[in-house]
């Protein structure tokens, strides 16, 4: 631990004699350039997200399922990526049973070692769902866990995320204090927005990158 | 443009490598055109100049306050990760830095590493010590992907390959990967992500940087666009994070300001398409993720900086790049000219620190100190005012104790005695009017050629008559009094 | 560092000064003191001159005193800084009686409200007759404005011009809005914007010696702007700047100059031909 305690005395050293700094971080400058009407705040989020290329539709909250079917055959896919354990995973399988629905349902059930290759290559299409979505910055918020793994919305070429309009926040900071993510934040926290991008080269503009090549955001209405 | 010095002679200084830029006009190009747009972008990222300057200064006093209290901050994030299940590791060198990633990959057997975007891997050099160790190090991020490709540096630091157009990545590619020639961008990208994808399926090991450390959760934060970061610290079953000492803030929700102060001013975007908190490895019960997780704190000189209260605010710096996106200097001559792993004004404050003003001796004179990076950098460094200081620090004797890492570089008694003189000169009324009067005499002959200022001005020839003489004239002796009256 | 930008403790972690406030213009003195500077000294006296008339213009007594010479910059930004310190001592004794400084060079000024509390930062006695001389200085386009409030009848016939801006100046003192609107009210007057205005011209002092190459690739961009502005001349109330530009200008053997800006405005205002 030599490089630890080197490190640690020698910057010790230099603030000898010396106060921290008080913390007088001002939130409103964080929050106050950014607050909206709750219609502002859907009509922000998908002009946000539209102009990096993202597909949004705004839907009543049952709708959803047929729409995820409807998007799957426009583009003419042949399976689709989900999480069984989740509300929304369960959803989307009622329906595509009761429907019959012609492309597969692949479930996110075993670990990634299990089926790299398959995963990463094989897979058209993933539905997730969002903790919420940010107005500022047009931002949806991901909290993969055990039910809705990591990779689901970075491998699939298509990504179609569901975001309930009442939990659109107006800016970083509220949905930070209202979910109270310092009190235990997940193993990976996302926020997303848009699909994969580029500009490296000349600063021309390329999606799919190596996420998403395309994003869809279905904002469900409440019922 | 006109005469200049013969490039041979200048080769391995800055000079040189400036000159040889400034000769290559499709580079002139590739900048002039990329920093053009990425002013605009930033500017219109940032429409309410108030909004800005505010979000400015709370950028600063969050830096200030976190370097306040650096050591305990560091402890902190130290403790959280441990308790989170990520192992800390410490390296006051690059190879010592090094050493430990390339523990980890041995450890683990490992033989291929993706690599997304890290400028402090780059300090490292960390693709060509895992080479020579028979372990395969590849850049992920589109940028760094092409300009390893083509066994070059990157030239920017958010841009690594902003100095090649599409026709050159497009024969890189065709000569490298064997592909098709094209100048579809979309093409050229759609063949990075094809060859990628199978390097992240196949890598035992991710590398990645860190944009922020958070003390209070454990938590570190990388912002990007492409997705590869995701793919390096998510897919393989190992992620190495390394980062500098500085990158660590108290509280998560300082990282609200710093994060939309990095992205509008890099990139002039109000968020990048992904913004990555990782807090841990894989739990018990989940599907995917890395198994372990690392982070490398790095000091590399940075603890240096930090001895000097007015150098300590290079560690600031958030890495955004706008600093040299807004540089004359650097827009002319390009990243490369720098001949270090950070270009541009920021280059230029904090290489010293860490190879030592004898490796980079014209780094702090190669500015006009316009300003132009201190009026736009999102944390408030004042980078004219600390290039003004290594200045001083450059032309310090020994005897005079520089302090700044091999300080005192361009120190010469000959030019020290011709400030002297010119200091007597304008200290004595009685010298310097003898002074005007004999450069308004014998101006006339002024030769043509006084040395670098000829190459690119006509000879400065003095006036006739000094002002001290027209307003004496004009005035009269009543108006010509200085001093307390 | 000066205590007056930092924290009190000298090893103490620093912020940013707070951004500076709207200076308060006092009224129009009836004297003031003109710092010439030294570039404008041996290579544009007649700028110089036409700077006193204009301020003699608007009913004020101006004193040129003969012991000026620099203001220390040269050294400063080369690293000089006991160099700096002495030239900027004489000029501090010589300007220490309380009457307001007008400067016709934005850096210069800029030198004495901004640097100069740099350059005596150890010196906490000196430092109090910084903050002072600080305090009234006043760059010539400034003080032409905001405290003499100038009203001019344009006598000249109509033209164009692009208008240059040193760096430091616009940065440290605003020159460049302070220029635009002291512009704006000669009538016949049509100020053009050229490409990348805000942009430095290259002279940066010593860099455009120890740098020349890229210097030079500076002032040519520059030069080429500012002529594709369609502007008939160049105007700048920055010596440094002039010197580079025109310099430059002749070397490329083109009819196209800079000029000072005071003695644009003098020959505008005056009806006279400029001296």
């Amino acid at each position: 631990m030599s490089a630890r305690n080197n490190i640690l005395n020698r910057l010790r050293t230099s603030l000898a004699g010396t106060e921290p700094r008080p913390d007088d971080f001002n939130e409103t400058l964080v929050t106050e350039p950014w607050q909206y009407t709750p219609d502002s705040r859907i009509q922000r989020l998908r002009a946000l997200m539209e102009a990096v290329q993202t597909e949004v539709h705004q839907l009543p909250g049952e709708q959803w399922p047929a729409k995820v079917q409807a998007l799957l055959e426009s583009r003419n896919l042949s399976n689709v990526l989900y999480a069984p354990g989740t509300d929304h995973g369960q959803k989307l399988a009622e329906h595509w049973q009761a429907h019959g629905a012609r492309q597969d349902l692949v479930a996110y059930d075993r670990p990634v070692e299990a089926w790299k290759e398959e995963l990463f290559w094989e897979v058209d299409a993933s539905v997730t769902g969002t903790v919420g979505g940010i107005a500022a910055t047009g931002s949806l918020v991901l909290w993969p866990d055990r039910h809705e793994p990591r990779l689901m919305s970075l491998l699939p070429p298509l990504h179609i995320a569901l975001l309930k309009a009442s939990e659109i926040e107006d800016n970083l900071y509220a949905i930070m204090q209202k979910q109270n993510w310092s009190a235990g934040l997940p193993t990976n926290l996302l926020l997303v927005s848009g699909p994969s991008k580029t500009a490296d080269i000349e600063q021309v503009l390329a999606y799919g990158a190596h996420g998403p090549k395309e994003l869809v955001v279905l904002i469900l209405e409440d019922q | 443009m006109s005469q200049r010095i013969p490039v041979t002679e200048l080769e391995n200084s800055f000079r040189g490598r400036a000159s040889e830029a400034l000769a290559d006009s499709q580079l002139r190009t590739n900048f002039r055109t990329a920093m053009d747009s990425l002013m605009r972008k930033r500017a219109d990222a940032f429409s309410d100049p108030d909004e800005r300057e505010d979000l400015r200064e709370l950028g600063n006093h969050i830096k200030a306050r976190a370097l306040s209290k650096l050591p305990d901050l560091l402890e902190q994030l130290e403790t959280r990760l441990t308790k989170n299940g990520v192992k800390v590791h410490w390296a006051e060198t690059t190879e010592e830095a090094n050493q430990i990633v390339h523990g980890i990959i041995e450890a683990k057997k490992g033989s291929q590493v993706v690599k997304g975007k890290s400028m402090v891997s780059e300090e490292m050099e960390m693709n060509d010590y895992l080479a020579e160790r028979h372990i395969e190090c590849l850049e992920s991020d589109m940028g760094e992907y092409i300009v390893q490709l083509d066994g070059e540096k990157p030239s920017h630091i958010i841009m690594p390959a902003i100095h090649k157009n599409r026709h050159q990545v497009a024969r890189l590619f065709h000569d490298k990967l064997g592909v098709e020639e094209t100048d579809d961008v979309n093409e050229l990208i759609r063949i990075g992500r094809r060859t990628l994808r199978k390097k992240f399926m196949e890598a035992d090991v991710g590398v990645s940087g860190v944009n922020f450390a958070i003390a209070e959760t454990g938590t570190l934060l990388l912002v990007e666009n492409e997705g590869n970061g995701r793919m390096s610290t998510t897919a393989p079953p190992v992620h190495v994070a390394v980062t500098g000492i500085e990158k660590v803030v108290e509280n998560l929700r300082d990282v609200v300001p710093l994060v939309s102060l990095l992205t509008r001013s890099a990139l002039g975007q109000p968020i990048t398409t992904y913004v990555n908190l990782i807090s841990g490895p894989r739990k018990p019960d989940e599907l995917d993720g890395p198994e372990e997780v690392h982070l490398v704190l790095l000091d590399n000189g940075r603890t240096r900086a930090f001895a000097d209260a007015q150098m300590r605010q290079t560690l600031n710096c958030i890495r955004c790049g706008a600093c040299m996106n807004h540089c004359p200097v650097y827009t002319r001559v390009g990243g490369h000219t720098y001949g270090e792993v950070y270009p541009g004004p920021i280059g230029k404050i904090v290489t010293p620190h860490m190879v030592g003003l004898k490796q980079v001796p014209d780094h702090p004179s190669a500015s006009s100190l316009c300003g132009a990076c201190g009026e736009v950098c999102p944390v408030k460094i004042p980078i004219p005012e600390l290039l003004q200081r290594l200045r001083q620090e450059n032309v310090k004797s020994p005897k005079e104790h520089p302090k700044v890492k091999d300080g005192g570089a361009k120190y010469s008694r000959t030019e020290r005695a011709v400030w002297r003189l010119w200091a007597g000169l304008n200290t004595s009324p009685t010298i310097y009017r003898l002074f005007l009067w004999g450069a308004t005499r014998f101006g006339k002959l002024t030769p043509k050629n006084v040395g670098p200022w000829t190459q690119n001005h006509s000879a400065p020839v003095p006036a006739r008559r000094s002002l001290h003489d027209l307003a004496r004239d004009h005035l009269g002796s009543q108006g010509t009094k200085g001093g307390r009256s | 560092m000066s205590e007056l930008f930092y924290d009190a403790a000298p090893n103490a972690t620093r912020v940013a000064p707070e951004r500076p406030k709207v200076r308060n213009y006092p009224d129009k003195p009836p004297e003031v003191t003109l710092f010439g500077t030294c570039v404008m000294d041996l290579f544009f006296p007649e700028a110089g001159l036409d700077a006193i008339r204009l301020l003699e213009r608007e009913g004020i007594r101006v004193h040129f005193p003969q012991e000026q010479s620099c203001c220390g910059q040269p050294a400063w930004t080369s690293g000089y800084v006991k160099e700096a310190r002495e030239v900027a001592l004489a000029q501090l004794n010589l300007l220490d009686n309380g009457r307001p400084v007008v400067v016709p060079s934005g850096s210069c000024a800029g030198m004495f409200r901004q640097h100069y509390r740099e350059v005596f930062a150890d010196e906490p006695e000196t430092l109090k007759r910084v903050e002072d001389l600080a305090e009234r200085t006043f760059e010539l386009t400034e003080f032409l404005l905001h405290v003499c409030q100038v009203q001019w009848q344009d006598l000249g016939e109509p033209t164009q011009i692009a208008l240059h801006t040193s760096c430091s100046a616009r940065r440290e003192m605003n020159t460049h809005l302070h220029a635009r609107q002291l512009l704006g009210k000669l009538e016949k007057v049509e100020r053009l914007e050229h490409d990348h205005e805000s942009e430095c011209c290259g002279f940066g002092g010593t860099f455009s010696v120890r740098m020349p190459e890229v210097a030079g690739a500076m002032v040519q961009d520059k030069t080429r702007s500012l002529m594709d502005s369609g502007a008939v001349e160049m105007v700048t109330a920055d010596g440094g700047c002039l010197m580079n530009i025109n310099g430059s200008l002749e070397k490329q053997e083109v009819a196209f100059r800079g000029r000072h800006l005071a003695s644009f405005l003098w020959e505008r205002v005056s009806g006279e031909k400029a001296s």
